[in-house]
């Protein structure tokens, strides 16, 4: 009997794959700076000049930026909860275990992916242009952002239930209402409060930019001192984002833990 | 009970799947109140297909399949819903909501007495809150009551099952193999719990199973089939454990195997 661990092919030894495939990823990375002319007008002292305002951040600016910050994260909850609530109805509609008919689902999925495609920055930007500046553009850009997200975790969280207790339930004269709500929804409820809390996160990091388009929110401060060359300021701002970003997903990540 | 509720017929039913397999042919069997029907046969021989299509959980391709009287393969809306409460399903798998508490399983099988959404919001009626723990103490799990479906044994998921299923109050209960994942200590408690419906309530009961030892134990009565046909029919006073060789025979089996595997059960 040979008792010695089989010895890995070559290939698998060396990484070759691995290393072949970052090589590419370094030269493509390099070549496309260079076509694009990144760090063309780039300037030594600018640059230093940036980080030395930065390193002393001007704390008295502090209190400014609190109630923006209150308002960048009250948007993304308002835009998380308007988008995912909406999105419910819709994951039903698109789940092959819940409506049988193949058009509607293709139909929904169809549209869905449409509004997906669109990047959120965009989303804001139209938003603003559409409804003028302020925080409205930014819960609404944020909410149609997590109307897509929202959709296609939750739909395919309904397609992948146990299929069991569905049949037991239509079995026992149910009807697809009851189906749903007692066989379907305690099975996703709580991956539903997962996917909540995940796209409120990534929408606090989004609405922290957003005031950058004038969608409201703490953006807006990042951009008049970076315009007024107070970068002791901007660095406050950006401390400040970090700190709720970091509570927020912390809270978040111990929610979520808790579900699972 | 005293109607004497719980007869079914199957009148020339076949069943072709979408992909041209053949599940039934042909089947025409009729059983009355109070039976206790095992179905045997070959894996692929379509006992779950004909279990299914009694309760119309698929479409039968040809004939009627009546349920005292009412035929389910051309019921609809709240007839079909009406006909499918008074055959309780009980299955293999147990299918219960595993994150669900082990009371809102059992309360979930009363809720084809309640209008679309009116048991949504769990505001069941106290009489039927009341049903559900007299049904868990029948089947000795009353002590589980708040316990979640996921941290039950199999043998305890089952029973809860068995619950559930009373709570349609049916005349009909449909077994598809209820006891293969069990052991046999527990076999034998679901099995007696079973019984004890048919001859105390009498409840119709049709069950799958892969055990000679156990249709001969519990049935009044055996089916066996057959590539979607029924081959064999017989109460079981006429039974004789050598007719299984036949059910159990496949294609290209000689004699002496098939006795062999049919005696090993
Ligand atoms: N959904 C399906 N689509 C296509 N063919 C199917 C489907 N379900 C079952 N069949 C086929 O129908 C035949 C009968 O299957 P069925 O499940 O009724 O057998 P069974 O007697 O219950 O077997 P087992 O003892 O293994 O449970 C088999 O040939 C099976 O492959
Ligand atoms: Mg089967």
């Amino acid at each position: 009997m040979n008792k010695s661990i089989p010895k890995r092919p070559f290939m698998k030894e060396w990484h070759v794959t691995g290393f072949t495939v970052f090589l590419l990823l370094f030269i493509a990375v390099v070549l496309s700076a260079q076509a694009t002319q990144v760090g063309q007008d780039f300037s030594m002292e600018q640059f230093a000049d940036l980080w030395i305002k930065m390193a002393n951040p001007d704390w008295s600016y502090l209190p400014r930026v609190l109630t923006p910050l209150a308002q960048t994260v009250q948007m993304a909850i308002v835009g998380t909860l308007i988008g995912g609530i909406a999105a419910i109805p819709f994951a039903f509609l698109a789940a092959s275990n819940i409506v049988r008919n193949a058009f509607v689902r293709g139909i929904i999925r169809f549209v869905m992916n449409l509004i997906r495609s669109i990047p959120q920055m965009l989303l804001a930007a139209l938003f603003v242009a559409v409804v003028g500046i302020g925080t409205l553009s930014g819960v609404l850009a944020l909410a149609v952002f997590s109307f897509g997200m929202m959709f296609k975790l939750l739909y395919e969280a309904i397609e992948t239930v146990d299929q069991g207790p569905i049949e037991a339930m239509r079995a026992a004269g149910g009807k697809r209402s009851q189906v749903i709500v007692f066989a379907v929804i305690p099975q996703v409820l709580n991956q539903y409060l997962s996917f909540f809390l995940y796209t409120l996160e990534i929408n606090v990091r989004a609405s922290a930019v957003l005031g950058y388009l004038g969608a409201g929110g703490i953006g807006l401060y990042l951009n008049t001192t970076l315009d007024t060359f107070r970068y002791d300021q901007t660095s406050v701002v950006i401390l400040a984002i970090l700190v709720v970003i970091v509570l927020v997903d912390a809270l978040s990540n111990k929610l979520r833990e808790a579900l699972s | 009970m005293l109607d004497k509720k719980g007869n079914i017929e199957l009148k020339d039913v076949s069943k072709v799947y979408p992909n041209g397999v053949v599940g039934l042919k042909d089947v025409n069997l009729t059983i009355g109140h109070g039976e206790f029907v095992m179905i045997v046969g070959l894996s692929g021989s379509g006992k779950s297909t004909l279990l299914r299509a009694i309760n119309r959980l698929h479409d039968v391709t040809e004939g009627a399949i009546l349920i005292d009287g009412q035929d389910i393969t051309k019921a609809s809306g709240d007839k079909l819903h009406k006909i499918r409460r008074s055959a309780a399903m009980i299955f293999q798998n147990y299918n219960l909501v595993k994150t669900s508490s082990v009371y809102r399983n059992v309360m979930s099988g009363r809720v084809g007495y309640y209008p679309a959404w009116q048991a949504a919001f769990g505001l069941f009626k106290k009489e039927d809150q009341e049903m559900a723990a007299a049904n868990l103490a029948r089947v000795n799990l009353l002590d589980k009551y708040y316990v979640k479906a996921r941290d039950l044994s199999g043998g305890q998921q089952q029973r809860v099952g068995i619950a559930r299923a009373l709570m349609q109050e049916p005349s009909v209960i449909l077994a598809d193999e209820p006891v293969s994942g069990l052991d046999p200590k527990t076999t034998k408690v679901v099995m007696n719990d079973l019984k004890k419906l048919n001859e105390e309530d009498g409840m119709t009961i049709i069950l799958n199973v892969h055990s000679i030892g156990l249709a001969l134990k519990y049935a009044s009565r055996i089916v066996g089939l057959k590539e979607g046909q029924i081959i064999y029919d017989k109460p079981i006073a006429e039974v004789d454990k050598r007719d299984f060789k036949e059910i159990y025979r496949e294609a290209g089996d000689d004699h002496a195997t098939a006795t062999d595997e049919a005696e090993e059960d």
